[in-house]
């Protein structure tokens, strides 16, 4: 069977709710509306006012109600309607959620979800098209979730109500109505997966693509293509940011010696640059027979209209050149 | 001499309450001479810290309560089992009311590991089992607040979340935006304001547009209330307590106090107000002095009681310091504990990759009964 990766998610939400009577929704439009986008559809009707509850427009005020709750004992799920509009509760996020476990000495634990859409949508120009991964994974004390397809949308969100900690799911608008097969088992209630653990969507011996979200969908493109011309490669679906599973990626490099790293955001200080420099500084360095490059956004503020977006964003084409340049392939 | 005596506070001045608390209020011995106590070592145990910063053994910052006592103290008296507290970064009395006791406030600021947190939060981060901290951002508290009643509501609790703030935080968005919530859906949340007259160094009336900020929350009702005066205050955290929990929802309660020190220690406080000012307070308005003259006229402790009682509180003080000033501070291990709770030991990138290592212990409580201290 398929489910869309917004299907998937509305599963986590509604099994969790019902799991666990501590857990609760909250966001703009997540009620009545059904979700903005339609992530929190029917589990208003289903679980009533007192689980899934419309906030006003007053981010820092809901997510910081949200942390109080999850500091007293409850399991929200913080839902953002997109993550552009998190920035102006990013100072709940980070200097309550997730500093309070370190300066309270482990009395106080903060088990809350933020989610919501992140990474550019279509058309919708600078302030709604940002990828704040690298803000997120930047934190300790954060987990950072990022999933790409059905499966990990399920499991992932299911993982991280679970967590007694607070973590940032990061969606991305645009594969919401994306559908994916799965199996019976990412159907069942009991589906859970780790957090910190990376996935590889593609086994390949030539090189490594390393990417997240959105990404993942760029690389699994970009490695047929290269099939075509015989080259395979591995991709590896992180899954999880922070904690990184940087172990999946050096045994991937000790089998192809060769790395890209691939995301939508911005380049500067980004989750690639991470990755390569865990790369340089550890035993992985002897192990690359080529530079290690970065396929990313483009350094500038989203652009409105369409053959500008598209050229601010990168495409399967850049990661089958970098690669060809890793690979010396003319 | 026992049971109880009837004062009269000063009057509350409402903002959309047909009625508020009374103005006629009654106290017994056991009580007066608990709360006396408590307000004195609040105000010795400040001191204390005053004189440890000084003498450079406490870091950063460090903001003292004193001339806030009785705050702090009414507020307490009134609260029931199940209520929840939650402040900003002057915490320091509310830990100790809460539960932690003089020496954890004290070892804390000093950075020890018999403080509060064992030295991971200092001065602005201490927490009990009801007390939310010692939040450093100031504002930020105030929808946490909300939430920590929002849990209460949602357990069906009898019970309310004290959210404390300055006449400064009285100016963050924050606020707004959590009275605006917790009214909308009738949090059992009382927002104080402990107005003591600056945010910093900063005079009410040169950063608020109304300084009545009892009427401040709109259509959230507010009570003006003497600070200065515990029995006030106490009488009106009662009365507010049995509204939350009436499912009425939240109220302001609007703390006139003062405070006698500089806004942190850097601050000598004197630049934005004249020692005058300070002094008239102190004679005139102090939380102690005039509760004591109060009880002793009214019969209900002699001079010699409480002088008895100075002495005890100095000793719990000097005590405190003992361990404050000389007890260890936490392995350098301590630096890899509490990232995250039920998490399986996480690798933690050190200065260098070479001084990356795997967290030798989960949490501040594995680490301390390891080396004996738990």
């Amino acid at each position: 069977s398929t489910l869309t990766v917004r299907d998937a998610l509305n599963q986590a939400l509604d099994e969790e709710i019902k799991r666990d009577e501590r857990v609760f929704v909250l966001g703009e439009e997540v009620a009545q509306y059904d979700g903005a986008y339609k992530v929190t559809k029917g589990l208003w009707k289903k679980y009533g006012d007192k689980r899934i509850i419309d906030t006003p427009i007053t981010e820092m005020g809901f997510a910081g109600i949200a942390v109080g709750a999850a500091m007293a004992g409850l399991r929200p799920v913080c839902e953002f309607m997109t993550f552009n509009f998190a920035m102006q509760a990013i100072d709940q996020i980070i200097n309550s959620a997730a500093k309070t476990y370190y300066m309270s000495a482990g009395r106080v634990n903060v088990p809350i979800v933020f989610r919501g859409p992140n990474g550019a949508a279509a058309g919708v120009a600078a302030q709604h098209s940002q990828d704040y991964s690298a803000w997120y994974a930047h934190c300790p004390g954060l987990k950072v979730l990022t999933p790409y397809n059905a499966e990990d949308a399920k499991g992932l969100l299911k993982a991280a109500i679970r967590d007694d900690n607070p973590v940032v799911f990061l969606e991305n608008e645009i594969m919401y109505g994306q559908p994916f097969p799965v199996s019976d088992e990412v159907l069942s209630e009991d589906f859970v997966l780790p957090i910190g653990k990376a996935k590889i969507e593609k086994s390949g011996d030539h090189i490594t693509l390393v990417s997240y979200s959105k990404g993942v969908e760029l690389s699994l493109d970009a490695a047929n293509q290269l099939e075509a011309i015989g080259v395979q490669a591995e991709v590896i679906n992180l899954r999880t940011l922070r904690p990184l599973d940087f172990e999946t990626i050096r045994q991937s490099l000790k089998k192809t010696h060769h790395l890209i790293t691939v995301e939508t955001g911005w380049p500067f200080a980004n989750v690639g640059a991470e990755v390569l420099a865990q790369v340089m500084e550890s035993d992985c360095f002897d192990e690359l027979d080529a530079p290690v490059f970065r396929v990313t956004g483009v350094d500038v503020p989203m652009p409105y209209a369409q053959p500008l977006e598209v050229a601010a964003l990168p495409q399967a084409r850049h990661i089958v050149n970098m690669a060809k340049k890793s690979l010396n392939i003319q | 001499v026992s049971g109880d005596v009837s004062f009269t506070t000063k009057g509350y001045k409402l903002h959309k309450l047909d009625s508020g608390p009374s103005s006629e209020v009654t106290l017994n011995k056991t009580d007066a001479i608990h709360y006396y106590k408590q307000m004195q070592v609040i105000r010795r145990m400040e001191s204390a810290a005053g004189n440890l910063y000084k003498e450079k053994k406490i870091r950063g910052f460090c903001h003292l309560y004193s001339g806030q006592e009785a705050c702090a103290v009414g507020m307490h008296a009134a609260m029931t089992e199940g209520d929840q507290v939650i402040t900003a970064y002057r915490c320091h009395g509310w830990t100790y009311l809460l539960g932690s006791t003089v020496t954890e406030v004290l070892a804390e600021l000093t950075g020890r590991m018999s403080g509060n947190v064992h030295g991971k939060g200092g001065s602005m981060h201490m927490y009990t089992p009801v007390f939310y901290g010692g939040n450093g951002i100031v504002g930020a508290q105030q929808p946490l607040g909300a939430g920590i009643a929002f849990a209460l509501k949602y357990r069906n609790q009898k019970n309310v979340c004290i959210t404390l703030y300055g006449d400064g935080a009285a100016n963050q968005g924050q606020l707004f935006e959590a009275a605006n919530m917790a009214k909308l859906w009738d949090l059992p949340v009382l927002f104080v304001c402990e107005n003591n007259g600056f945010g910093m160094g900063t005079a009410v009336e040169r950063s608020s547009a109304s300084t009545e900020y009892y009427t401040r929350g709109d259509y959230v009702p507010g009570i003006w209330v003497d600070g200065m005066d515990v029995l006030a205050v106490r009488e009106a955290t009662k009365w507010a307590k049995e509204y939350c929990n009436a499912g009425k929802g939240p109220l302001v309660l609007d703390m006139a106090t003062y405070r006698y020190g500089g806004h942190s220690m850097s601050d000598p406080g004197t630049s934005y107000r004249t020692r005058e000012e300070i002094q008239e307070v102190r004679k005139s308005r102090d939380p102690i002095t005039g509760f004591k003259d109060r009880i002793i006229t009214a019969g209900l402790a002699t001079e010699e009681e409480l002088k008895e009682l100075d002495k005890e509180v100095r000793h719990i003080v000097d005590d405190a310091l003992k361990v404050a000033t000389t007890d260890e501070m936490l392995p350098v291990e301590a630096l890899y504990t509490d990232i995250y709770h039920n998490t399986p030991k996480q690798m933690v990138r050190g200065a260098t990759i070479d001084e990356t290592i795997p967290q030798p212990y989960l949490n501040s409580q594995e680490l301390l009964k390891a080396i004996g201290r738990a």
